[in-house]
Order: C-alpha cells, then sequence, then structure tokens
C-alpha cells in the first residue's frame, strides 16, 4: 500500500497536466465546426443587418439602424412576428398534449411491440420535411380527398390551405418525434416502483400518473418543448409551402427579402430578431419551468 | 384464526411456473419472512400479494376477504419496495402524507397522523427535506413510515434492507422489529437473507424454485431443517454421506466411511442410505485421543466472535466453528480430535444429492 503510494507520488503530476488539457482537446473538433458553420455565418448576418440599402444601389455598406427601427415600428412585421409565435406555441402545447401520452404508453408496450412503434413514431423523420409538405398540400388542397369527402358529406368546398390551422397541424406532425424521443428518455429512467408504489397507497392510474409520473418527466417536457418551439419558430418549409404568401411566418418573410426584395439588410435585421426574441422566449420559459424542479431533482 | 391466507396460489408465465402451489396461513400480528435464493419465486408471491401480479390460480384472502382479483389500489396495504420507490419530487412530508391524502383523510387530521409517523421512525426534524438529500437507511425510514402511516392491514417488505450496508443492516433489522411489535401490523417481509430472516421473524417460510419447503419458527428451522436443501441454505453444515448398519428403537448407527456413528433419528431401517447433517458450532474439539474422530486442523479463519476450523479426518474436510472466548486458538497443522452429542446429528433420507451450488454458498 505504501509502497504502491509512493511509487504513484513521482508521477502524478504528468498525467493530472494531461487529463487537465484533455477536455479542451477533444471538444476542439466540435468547438471549431461550430465556429466556422454556425458563428461565422451569424456574426457576419448580424453585420449584414447594419448595412445601408437603396432600391437604387443594393447594398451601400456603412451603419444604420433604420432597418430595425422599421421591422420594430412596422404593424405588418408585429403581426408577422406575433403570429410566428403563436403558431409555434400552439404547436409546441399540442406536441405536449400527443407526445407525452404517447410516449408514455409506448414505455409501457412490451417487445417487440415497442419496437415497432417506436419506429412508427420516429418513421417520419427519414421522410423530407419538403415531401411531407407536399403531401398534406394535395391532402388539404381543394381537389384533395379531404376536401372531396366534406363535398359529398354536403359540407361544401372549404380552404383548407394557407390557413393558420392547417401550419400548426402540418408543424405538429413534423415536430411530434422531437417531443417524444425526450419524454421518452426521461420515462425510461423512472423506477417503475414508484408508480406501483403510488397505486399500492390507493391513488387512481391517472392520480398516479399525474401527481408523481408527470413531475418527474417534466425535465424531458422541457427539452421536448424547447426544441419543438424552436424548430417551429424558425422553420421555413412549412409554412412556406403550407402558408404560402397569404399566411406569412417570419422564416418566409427574411426569405423574401432576400430573394425577392433583394433586401439583404433588411432581411438579415429580422432574422437577428427572431434569433433574439426566439432566445429570450425559450429562455424564460426554460428557467421558469426548470426552477419548478430543480430543488426537487437536483 | 388466520388474517391473511393463501391457497394453493400458483403463477405462471407461459411454460414456466414461478410459483407453484403455494399454501400459507398468517396470524394477525404476526412477523413472517419468506427466505429462499434469487429466482424462488418469494418476490413473485409478495406482488400478488401486493396485487401487482395476478395469480394464475389460487386464492388469497385477507381479513376473509377475497382479495385475489382485486386491483393493488383497493387493497390498502403497506408496501415498502426494494428501491424505497420515494416520490423524488416530493417532501418527506408529502411523500408520508401521500397515502392518507389518497384515503381523503381530512387535512386537519392528515398532519398529526404523519408526525407520528415521522416520529416512530426518528425522522420528524427531516420532514421538509426531499428524498436525494437524505442517506440510504433514512430513505428506508421514510418509506417506512409511508407504508404504515395508512394503518394498513398488512405491511408488504420486500428485501426493505438490502440496499444498505451491513452495519446499518443490523441495526434497521431490530428496529424493523421494535416498530413491527410496537403498531402490532401483520407483517410479510420478502429476503434472501438468513439471518435478517431469524432474527426477526415469527415466522419463516423457506421457498425454493416456486415452492414452500418448510414453514416453521427460526430456530426450529435452523436445528430441523427438513431438506438437504434447507440445512445447506440456512446457515453451514457440514453434510455426511453414510449407510445405517443398524437400527434400533428411536435410533440407529450409520456407518461413515468406516466409522460407526450413534444417531437419534427414529424409522430407519438397516442398508438405506442417508446423509448427516452437522452443523459446525456443534461439534468440539478436543485432545486427539479424546474424540469420535480424530482429524487434523488443515486452515483456520478469525471471524471475529469464532474461529471457524477446517479439519481434515477420515470423512474429508469438516467445518468447525467455535467461540472465540478469549483462549488460544488450535494452530493449523495440530492433530484433534473431534466430538458431538448423538442427539445434534440430523439425518436426511438418501444419498447427498450433488455438490452444493456455490451460489448457494455465497448466499449463506
Amino acid at each position: 500500500m505504501s509502497a504502491s503510494a509512493s511509487q504513484a507520488l513521482p508521477d502524478d503530476e504528468a498525467p493530472e497536466r494531461r487529463v487537465r488539457s484533455a477536455p479542451l482537446i477533444l471538444s476542439a473538433p466540435a468547438a471549431l465546426l461550430f465556429a466556422a458553420l454556425v458563428l461565422t455565418p451569424l456574426l457576419l448576418t448580424a453585420l449584414l443587418s447594419f448595412n445601408q440599402f437603396d432600391y437604387a444601389t443594393g447594398r451601400t455598406g456603412g451603419f444604420t439602424l433604420e432597418h430595425y427601427l422599421s421591422v420594430l415600428t412596422d404593424g405588418y412585421y408585429l403581426e408577422i412576428f406575433l403570429r410566428t409565435f403563436r403558431v409555434s406555441a400552439l404547436a409546441t402545447a399540442i406536441c405536449v398534449v400527443v407526445g407525452v401520452p404517447e410516449a408514455y404508453i409506448l414505455s409501457r408496450m412490451s417487445n417487440p411491440w415497442r419496437s415497432v412503434f417506436l419506429l412508427v413514431v420516429l418513421a417520419p423523420l427519414l421522410v423530407s420535411v419538403v415531401v411531407r409538405a407536399f403531401g398534406w398540400s394535395m391532402l388539404l388542397g381543394p381537389e384533395g380527398p379531404v376536401n372531396g369527402a366534406m363535398m359529398a358529406l354536403g359540407f361544401g368546398r372549404t380552404r383548407l390551405l394557407y390557413t393558420e390551422g392547417t401550419v400548426i397541424v402540418a408543424l405538429v406532425h413534423v415536430m411530434l418525434p422531437f417531443m417524444v424521443i425526450p419524454v421518452w428518455t426521461s420515462l425510461q429512467k423512472l423506477d417503475p416502483a414508484v408508480e406501483q408504489a403510488a397505486l399500492s397507497f390507493g391513488a387512481s392510474r391517472a392520480t398516479a400518473i399525474v401527481r408523481v409520473v408527470a413531475p418527474q418527466i417534466l425535465p424531458g417536457i422541457l427539452s421536448g418543448s424547447l426544441i419543438v418551439f424552436g424548430l417551429s419558430a424558425s422553420a421555413f418549409a412549412i409554412p412556406g409551402l403550407l402558408g404560402g404568401r397569404r399566411l406569412k411566418m417570419v422564416a418566409t418573410v427574411v426569405y423574401d427579402q432576400y430573394l425577392s426584395d433583394l433586401n439583404w439588410p433588411m432581411g438579415a435585421a429580422v432574422a437577428v430578431l427572431l434569433l433574439a426574441a426566439n432566445l429570450i422566449i425559450m429562455l424564460t420559459y426554460h428557467r421558469l419551468v426548470e426552477g419548478h424542479y430543480r430543488r426537487r431533482l437536483g | 384464526m388466520s388474517f391473511l391466507e393463501l391457497k394453493n396460489i400458483t403463477k405462471r408465465y407461459g411454460p414456466l411456473t414461478a410459483v407453484g402451489d403455494v399454501s400459507l396461513s398468517v396470524a394477525k400480528g404476526e412477523f413472517v419472512s419468506l427466505l429462499g435464493p434469487s429466482g424462488c419465486g418469494k418476490t413473485t408471491t409478495l406482488q400478488m400479494i401486493a396485487g401487482f401480479v395476478e395469480p394464475s390460480a389460487g386464492t388469497i384472502r385477507l381479513d376473509g376477504r377475497d382479495i385475489t382479483r382485486a386491483k393493488a389500489n383497493s387493497r390498502g396495504l403497506g408496501i415498502v419496495f426494494q428501491s424505497y420507490a420515494l416520490f423524488p419530487h416530493m417532501t418527506v412530508f408529502d411523500n408520508v402524507s401521500f397515502g392518507l391524502e389518497m384515503q381523503r383523510v381530512a387535512r386537519a387530521e392528515r398532519r398529526p397522523r404523519v408526525e407520528e409517523a415521522l416520529a416512530l421512525v426518528h425522522l420528524s426534524p427531516y420532514a421538509k427535506r426531499y428524498p436525494r438529500e437524505l442517506s440510504g437507511g433514512q430513505r428506508q425510514r421514510v418509506a417506512l413510515a409511508r407504508a404504515l402511516v395508512i394503518r394498513p392491514p398488512v405491511l408488504l417488505l420486500d428485501e426493505p434492507l438490502s440496499n444498505l450496508d451491513a452495519k446499518l443492516r443490523e441495526a434497521m433489522q431490530f428496529e424493523l422489529r421494535e416498530i413491527q411489535r410496537k403498531v402490532g401490523t401483520t407483517t410479510v417481509m420478502v429476503t434472501h437473507d438468513q439471518a435478517e430472516a431469524f432474527s426477526i421473524s415469527d415466522r419463516v417460510v423457506v421457498m425454493e424454485a416456486g415452492r414452500i419447503t418448510q414453514i416453521d419458527q427460526p430456530y426450529r428451522i435452523y436445528e430441523h431443517p427438513e431438506t438437504e436443501f434447507i440445512s445447506r441454505f440456512v446457515g453451514k453444515t457440514n453434510l455426511l454421506p453414510g449407510r445405517v448398519a443398524a437400527a434400533r428403537d428411536g435410533g440407529a448407527t450409520v456407518s461413515l466411511a468406516g466409522i460407526a456413528v450413534d444417531v437419534a433419528a427414529p424409522g430407519l431401517s438397516a442398508g438405506e442410505t442417508v446423509t448427516l447433517c452437522i452443523r459446525p458450532e456443534k461439534l468440539r474439539l478436543t485432545a486427539p485421543a479424546d474424540g469420535l474422530l480424530a482429524g487434523r486442523v488443515a486452515d483456520r479463519f478469525f471471524l471475529g466472535s469464532q474461529w471457524l476450523y477446517h479439519v481434515d479426518g477420515p470423512l474429508g474436510t469438516v467445518m468447525v466453528v467455535t467461540p472465540n472466548d478469549g483462549t488460544p486458538p488450535v494452530e493449523a497443522g495440530a492433530p484433534v480430535g473431534l466430538d458431538w452429542t448423538a442427539s445434534v446429528v440430523r439425518v436426511h433420507r438418501g444419498a447427498l444429492a450433488e455438490a452444493p451450488d456455490p451460489a448457494l454458498e455465497m448466499a449463506v
């Protein structure tokens, strides 16, 4: 014992230094990739948003806050921002309502059904969002089967495309796996005896789920809703294809500014504002929910 | 008058019988342990009493009422889980209060009852803590308080002490028994630890491969194991194969590797193959010439309060345990004699089944 301890002493420092630098070295590739591919374009976008713009000459460099001022004071942009966050919040809420029970039921299934249904839940991720958006527009279009059925039932032709409802439904469809996966992960960590304990003390199954299971998977629900909200608020393909020109969302406005108006600085300003608003909403939400369970669950 | 009665309870999983034809009746206020190696069906039996597993056949009666198919949340039993299964997002107080809330006990009445239960397990100062802020032993007590506060007709303990370290486990054993005596709740405990089962139970049910092999008081099970499996599983034992040389009224002479040994077991007939069981602490070390057998100490182990000797002799290696009474122990290699009285020898009919299962030896 003492022999090995004295032997270990001289060598002690070298491995420690190596160990201390190991995290830096190991995370360097990912950090470099992140800096090159995410931070640099973000920084360039931010710089671009302060450039002056003239319809006759295009981007002219220089420094101005006029794009920010016009976005923040124009009711047109305000409406689009509000719509974007309303649609994202509703899509997130529906994902919680649908995805959490779905994950719970999935976790209670036994194999092989569990694997089969997990695959069914995740399978949509394998199909491009654009393809799925076209699928929805065929389904809900004026000549689509849904309208066909409504006409056959005597409801008349209804405009389903280019409405907020359709965009929300399609967003839920695309985002659901991102809710199911984190909730499923936190359910996996749950001791099944805890639910049994609740039952043994006379709780109904519903009470056991609400009082005992749900609070423990709150971290999973939190991360799921952050992912869903963030992806929905910046979604482009779904609002672009199902909301069209009529129902603009922030991401489609950015696209239009860049490619139709060729007003790059304005598009950049809108993009930066979307990022900032998204960050504020998500951090607030995170703080609220996390504060709720931090002390309890550690 | 049995309070909790299992009658011919069977649980099959496909072709596998986890629990076969188990019948047990527990009197009111009694502390009964189900003891057996892992996979013997003891936990499944407990889960059937709790209502988490439905029996394939048989009936369970509680206080005269058939609860075989009753839902777990309608049985009102107090259960302490092996993992404790505390609600991690609730304080100790809320954990204990949960069962009362579910029974719709008025808020005003809940508080004194929770406080009383916490006082019973000496946890009153910890009421506002969360489970993760408690030690293992404290969590175990919360689980116990939570199960007792609802004043259950039966308390079920699933390996309640197996997650505690040895010292704490021993202290908790006695505390568990003391609390059980105080509140007088009928208790069924599942354990694989025979010391735990023996020290705190009124009766012990030994299970093997899904069946009950013996139900008796701990002392009787230790002294009169009915099968060779029990004598091996419960404590240490020397198993010696022999053949009955001569039978007489109330006893017999058994020949072991050429040595004649008197035993006090009735009903044996000459020529029968038997296995003799002698507990190591029933053997005495004597001077080489004085014992019934002569041998040589092959090895010795210091167990603190006792010495364990391996003695090589005509019967192979025999274990002997002597109390550490302060006198100098016998040295390894020294010649010794082995002596015992005829009444301590237990006789099982038939040959030694097979070499002792190492897993069982571990459990001992």
